[in-house]
């Protein structure tokens, strides 16, 4: 068990080591330099052209400025926004909570729609049933994500009125964060027309973002239950007389979720890419707003250290996830 | 590890939730984008200006709403030396700084507060210079560091000024975000406390508006000023609705979420002009987009050529096409028509006339199928929003008049330094206003030191213009500098160095219950004098 651990975390390690060189890389393979971009239409004096690239530190040796980066990085140090001034580590934590709320919220209804749906189709193998929640998958897995966000709020907010356009909460609350998370912190508060006002904003967003994963998790629920369902533990549990839906919801599933909760795991990257969409078309003010706003003024320390960040928490949730699943799974610890 | 960004995300700041009610008259506007601070002395973008500079400070002079022209502000008068170097300033009495949580003045405004405010820029050596990394991009590009010699107190409430060259864009500079007033005595009080970096974080100026709270990304809340010395804003309070998705932005104000939008898409603009419950206000920036000569290769070192060129393009096909929903209208000078006061409304423009281009070309001794290449701009601007439509239009527009372009681009910043070097002959640019001053246009982008340094792309340098252009530099009289401004629009038309495109023109939507709202010039958004039905 130990050795699996160990093994496993070892195996991080390159990845790690990938990613802070493909950070490191991407600022300095843009066409043209990242000083003259930053300075727009105007032009730069080449004395505070000079300037700039040495506070970029672009102006000394290739491998120095590797390892200088490096090493900050291990101090914590991820430079700072051009715009704000800011540090790119204070400006990701103040903002991960947002991100955090919507991805969980989106993972919730992923699984609350996606599992019993796949479960369904399944059991219902051929039928009608499964043909459309089949459809409806393979639909919502290529949707593209701005698109699907837009026509949410079209059908929703503009011709329903059911839910807010945008924002994280209605404009006559207003207090300061207490965790980050408005939910819980509304909750803290006693606030309970806040805590719908935030959930209401929520609603939308969380489903944007979760229906690929929600596609995934159906498609996958299902082939896993399909493979289940055959097995022998199965008709032996039919053949003592249980009712189809104690067969199916204890015995089968047990041992379908095993695949399902890895692909849960795998979206979390998936998670992070759609948050950049949907955030900033719901104006949820979170990590991927925030990227697109860096990207959009070419604020290359906090793309920088975002990716950084980015590829650092997903690699922490897959090892986490394989750990978890090595718990789950024993066939999987004893692989060499 | 950054110990203090730690306890700010883990120790919880002490919560106090003001669930009141958004009073009727709240004005709710969608704005573009996150601030980078609340400091117009280190803006570097309009997000900021509005959100500081427009609503919380005020300055010695300003804009007056919707135009170029200069008013008195915080400044009651002011008086220029003969030598046009003396700028003295007399401050209004009894101006009120706000009084915020953070904050409660013990007295008015007076010199000390507007020396603080220069000398904070000015001065290496200055206590607050160096808080937030120490670059006032403003101060430093429209050459006020090298420009102002000194700032002094004269009494309590006058304030001298002096200058090393008599400019008088100057005076244009001060009413500039950057030059905004703040307290001093709030300076004091934070450097007592050790909290310096909070001046740009929780401002204090004398503003219509007062800074209540910003939740980072999401919202900006004001409430009105009370005590503010041009009298108290109609409206109880004013949002800002952080809405990056310009899309969002107008389905807000449709859904009734907001009550003025920033720059919608042109796409939409049609669109939101039929609809009952919004009006669409629409005026020209302070802007120009053009194509530029580069009067240094042949054949465009004779005038007629360029002439030719000017009358071969119809510039009502490029308006339709490329600046789809009135967002752009025709320019017929290098000056933008919202500079009313040096605009020179009597300037004739070229018109649409193949047959009289090809006899300027043929007189010219330019040979049938000359090739010439045509830069187009990589990136979309409002001044341009597509340039390699405009470029395919112009092209067939020359090849009637048997001029062949190949048209050109490469990516943005090699575009700027390969056009600054001079390696075109015919290429697109623009230029948007930073001060609402005729010198910003014509000396940047026409003067002959530009010429030198590249950012006249036309690498024009003409003796007449650059006289008239430097005179009116050091005319401090108004009227008068007005008149040579149009002179030299004059000369610029015939010489024609540029074929003048477009203005790009400024598009606010707003509900039907937004009354007095004056499209800015310079891009920025006011709400004062604003009022809701």
């Amino acid at each position: 068990m130990l050795s699996f651990f160990f093994r496993q975390i070892l195996l991080t390690i390159p990845t790690f080591i990938g990613v802070t060189l493909l950070a490191f890389v991407m600022i300095r393979i843009v066409p043209g330099d990242p000083v003259q971009i930053m300075s727009g239409d105007r032009g730069l004096s080449p004395e505070v052209y000079a300037e700039r690239m040495a506070a970029l530190g672009l102006d000394r040796p290739i491998w120095e400025q590797y390892t200088d980066y490096i090493v900050k990085m291990a101090q914590g140090d991820l430079g700072r926004s051009m715009y704000t001034k800011e540090s790119v580590l204070s400006e990701f934590i103040s903002r991960f909570p947002a991100t955090l709320e919507l991805a969980v919220a989106a993972i919730i209804f992923a699984v609350g729609v996606g599992l019993p749906a796949g479960m369904i189709a399944a059991v219902r193998r051929k039928s009608v049933t499964d043909y459309s929640v089949m459809t409806v998958a393979l639909a919502g897995y290529s949707m593209p994500v701005f698109w699907w966000a837009l026509i949410l709020v079209l059908i929703f907010s503009m011709t329903l009125g059911w839910t807010p356009v945008s924002g994280r909460m209605g404009l006559i609350y207003f207090f300061q964060p207490i965790t980050g998370f408005v939910l819980i912190d509304t909750l803290i508060l006693g606030e309970y027309d806040a805590f719908w006002s935030a959930l209401r904003h929520l609603a939308l967003p969380a489903v944007a973002l979760g229906t690929i994963p929600m596609a995934v998790i159906a498609r996958m629920t299902r082939s896993a239950m399909l493979e289940v369902l055959q097995e022998d533990y199965v008709r032996t549990a039919r053949a003592k007389g249980l009712s189809p839906f104690r067969v199916v919801a204890v015995h089968a599933l047990r041992n379908a979720l095993i695949p399902v909760v890895t692909v849960i795991g795998l979206q979390v990257s998936t998670l992070f890419s759609g948050a950049v969409l949907t955030e900033t078309i719901f104006s949820w003010p979170g990590i991927g707003k925030w990227l697109i706003e860096a990207l959009s003024r070419r604020d290359y320390p906090i793309l920088q250290g975002a990716l950084m960040l980015i590829a650092t928490t997903t690699i922490l949730v897959n090892l986490v996830m394989t750990l978890t699943y090595g718990i789950i799974n024993p066939r999987i610890r004893h692989k060499r | 590890m950054n110990y203090r960004t730690l306890t700010l995300a883990s120790v919880s700041m002490a919560a106090a939730l003001l669930a009141g009610t958004v009073q009727a008259k709240t004005l709710i506007f969608c704005s573009e984008g996150s601030p980078e601070n609340f400091s117009p002395a280190r803006a570097t973008s309009g997000t900021t200006s509005t959100a500081a500079a427009e609503t919380i400070y005020s300055r010695l002079v300003d804009f007056e709403r919707g135009t170029t022209n200069l008013v008195n502000s915080l400044a009651e008068k002011y008086e220029v030396s003969a030598d046009g170097k003396v700028y003295t300033f007399t401050l209004r009495k009894g101006v009120k700084f706000h009084t915020t949580s953070y904050f409660k003045p013990t007295r008015t405004l007076n010199a000390d507060d507007v020396i603080f405010s220069v000398e904070r820029q000015l001065k290496k050596d200055h206590p607050f210079n160096p808080i937030g990394g120490g670059k006032y991009q403003y101060f430093d590009d429209l050459g006020m560091s090298e420009n102002l010699v000194k700032i002094e107190k004269v009494d309590d409430l006058t304030v001298r000024m002096t200058i090393k060259e008599a400019l008088s864009p100057f005076i244009t500079n001060v009413a500039m975000p950057f030059m905004s007033v703040y307290s001093k005595e709030y300076a004091d009080q934070l450097q007592k406390a050790g909290k310096m970096d909070d001046i740009d974080l929780k401002p204090v100026g004398t503003g219509p508006f007062i800074f209540v709270d910003y939740v980072k990304d999401s919202t900006i809340r004001y409430k009105t000023n009370p005590d503010y010395f041009e009298g108290k804003s109609s409206l109880d309070g004013l949002v800002f609705a952080i809405t990056p998705d310009s899309a969002q932005r107008v389905n807000k104000l449709k859904a009734g979420e907001c009550n003025v939008a920033a720059y919608p898409n042109p796409a939409d603009i049609e669109n939101l002009k039929k609809d009952t419950n919004l009006k669409v206000l629409q005026q020209a920036g302070l802007n120009v987009g053009y194509i530029a000569f580069n009067v240094q290769k042949k054949p465009f070192d004779d005038k007629r050529v360029r002439q030719a060129l000017n009358l071969a393009i119809n510039k009502k096909t490029i308006i339709e096409a490329v600046y789809p929903g009135g967002i752009g209208e025709t320019a017929k000078n290098p000056l933008p028509p919202v500079i009313g006061w040096a605009y020179n409304n009597d300037v004739k423009d070229y018109a649409f006339d193949p047959e009289a281009a090809k006899k300027l070309l043929a007189e010219a001794g330019v040979p049938a199928d000359t090739e010439v290449d045509l830069w187009a701009m990589p990136v979309a601007r409002p001044y341009n929003p597509n340039a390699k439509r405009m470029a395919e239009i112009v092209q067939a527009d020359w090849a009637k008049v048997g001029i062949k372009a190949k048209i050109v681009s490469f990516d943005w910043a090699e575009y700027l330094n390969r056009t600054r070097e001079g390696e075109h002959q015919t290429m697109m640019l623009g230029w948007t206003g930073d001060t609402g001053d005729p010198d910003n246009f014509l000396y940047e982008l026409l003067g002959c030191g530009s010429a030198k340094s590249g950012g006249n792309r036309a690498r024009w340098c003409n003796q007449a213009f650059e006289d008239l252009i430097q005179k009116a530099r050091k005319t401090s009289d108004r009227a008068e500098r007005g008149k040579l401004y149009k002179e030299a629009q004059v000369i610029f038309k015939d010489e024609a160095p540029w074929v003048t495109v477009a203005h790009a023109v400024q598009t606010v939507p707003m509900s039907k219950n937004v009354d007095g709202f004056k499209v800015d010039p310079l891009g920025r958004f006011k709400f004062y004098g604003v009022s809701m039905k």
